[in-house]
């Protein structure tokens, strides 16, 4: 993992949906080895703001930038630093499991059929490698996302609601993922509504309506 | 170790035919859909063959047109459906990549697949057989340039719960150029006489459409992932 001052800055972020103003200038750094944990009421635009940093929605005003430089100059660079899970788990019905990954990581970087086996085992769904998406749970799915993450071997996790639909032991398990991604120099952003119980550097930003 | 344009291309390709074989009814609605509307036409005009044979090139590229354009609704709305399309514009390939790889395989299952079944449907018209190449190869560029312009309809209608109206209004009026002279050279052909002006022209329009095509689509479906 190479992120050796990898730097994530948000400078007053403004946002419009309609007339409503979704983000109210925010303005968040983020460095290796830290988590930004993002909270606040539903509707507050925390998903907007995620999508803000990960390039896919252009603010009215204010920049994102990545390693000091504007995120639209780097997008290729940026975008292979970072590894981005919406809050649906984005998959494929059609295709199992290990082509959902195989399409969406190989796009990034050369992977092997056993790396992203390997990465289901570590998110515990091993066995519905071959299983098409579509007959799985959506605790097994929101998994197969996570080992998505894992796989593409970014330095920046940028995850919306990582928890929804998991167990215990699968809250556990991305909790642990997350801690030894951001102790192994890695940075990430969460949006999540409960506290995350983690054993690293956690900040937090509690957007309002 | 990044993964070059062609190879992620090739990848995106793939990913859509292995897509398409894994739903048969929705790779040959538009099949199906193209072959029965062309035999309902010799059902339902006189039996006179030289009336069936003038009319076969107009009713041939109508329902060609018709029957891709079933298909083109699906083309990015599926993807944006289910989330898969964000992680493909966030796979660090640039969107113009993507949306190329796409639409050259939604031709590949839609409007290749057409021009291999021409044969049957221009036999049922009465079409001779010395016209069916340049039938086929009409169709060929003339469902390519379709499937360009579809992507772009496709794009700006990703957004719409029901954009398939939509797409259809954006789309044929800018096919009514195909519709001539594809429809023009297949005419020519087989009363004998060249196709080769009307052919140029497709290939043109074909041509104007790759070029750009794929920067018009994409432009239009960062602004509707938005």
């Amino acid at each position: 993992m190479n992120s050796t001052g990898a730097e994530l800055s948000v400078e007053g972020v403004h946002v419009w949906r309609g007339d409503r103003h979704v983000l109210k200038g925010v303005s968040v750094t983020l460095g290796a080895r830290e988590l930004l944990h993002v909270s606040g009421p539903n509707g507050t635009g925390k998903t907007t703001l995620l999508r803000v940093v990960c390039g896919l929605l252009r603010p009215e005003q204010g920049a994102v930038s990545w390693l000091g430089k504007s995120i639209g100059s780097v997008r290729a660079e940026y975008q292979t630093a970072l590894a981005y899970a919406s809050h649906e788990p984005a998959l494929k019905g059609d295709l199992t499991a290990l082509e959902n990954l195989r399409f969406a990581v190989g796009l990034k970087r050369r992977v092997s059929a056993a790396d992203l086996r390997a990465g289901l085992e570590r998110t515990g769904v091993a066995a519905c490698a071959d299983l098409p998406a579509r007959v799985l749970s959506a605790g097994q799915r929101r998994r197969v996302a996570m080992a998505r993450v894992l796989a593409m071997n970014a330095s920046l996790w940028l995850l919306d609601e990582p928890f929804t639909n998991l167990d215990d032991a699968g809250t556990g398990l991305v909790s642990g993922l997350l801690q030894d991604h951001v102790q192994q120099g890695g940075l990430a952003l969460v949006v999540a509504h409960h506290d995350l119980k983690l054993d690293c550097k956690v900040r937090r930003l509690e957007l309002t309506a | 170790m990044n993964v070059g344009t062609w190879e992620a291309m090739i990848l995106v390709v793939r990913r859509e035919l292995c897509l398409s074989f894994r739903r048969p009814d929705q790779l040959l609605q538009p099949l199906v859909f193209f072959l029965i509307v062309t035999t309902l036409f010799p059902l339902g005009l006189s039996l006179q063959l030289s009336l069936l044979r003038d009319m076969a090139p107009g009713v041939l590229w109508v329902a060609a047109l018709l029957s891709s354009l079933l298909s083109l609704d699906s083309l990015f709305k599926s993807d944006a459906d289910d989330g898969t399309l964000e992680q493909l514009a966030l796979c660090g390939q640039g969107l113009t990549v993507i949306v190329v790889a796409k639409t050259l395989a939604h031709w590949l299952v839609t409007g290749a697949a057409l021009v291999l079944v021409s044969p049957i449907v221009g036999t049922a018209l009465g079409i001779p057989v010395s016209a069916f190449a340049t039938m086929m190869l009409s169709l060929a560029l003339g469902s390519l340039t379709l499937s360009w312009l579809g992507a772009i309809g496709a794009a700006l209608t990703v957004g719409l719960r029901r954009g398939n109206v939509l797409l259809s209004l954006i789309v044929l009026p800018l096919a009514m150029p195909l519709l001539i002279f594809g429809a023009g050279a297949t005419d020519r052909a087989i009363s004998g006489v060249s196709p080769a002006g009307a052919l140029y022209f497709l290939a043109a329009l074909c041509v104007f459409t790759c070029t750009l095509a794929p920067f018009a689509a994409t432009v239009a479906l960062r602004i509707t992932l938005e």
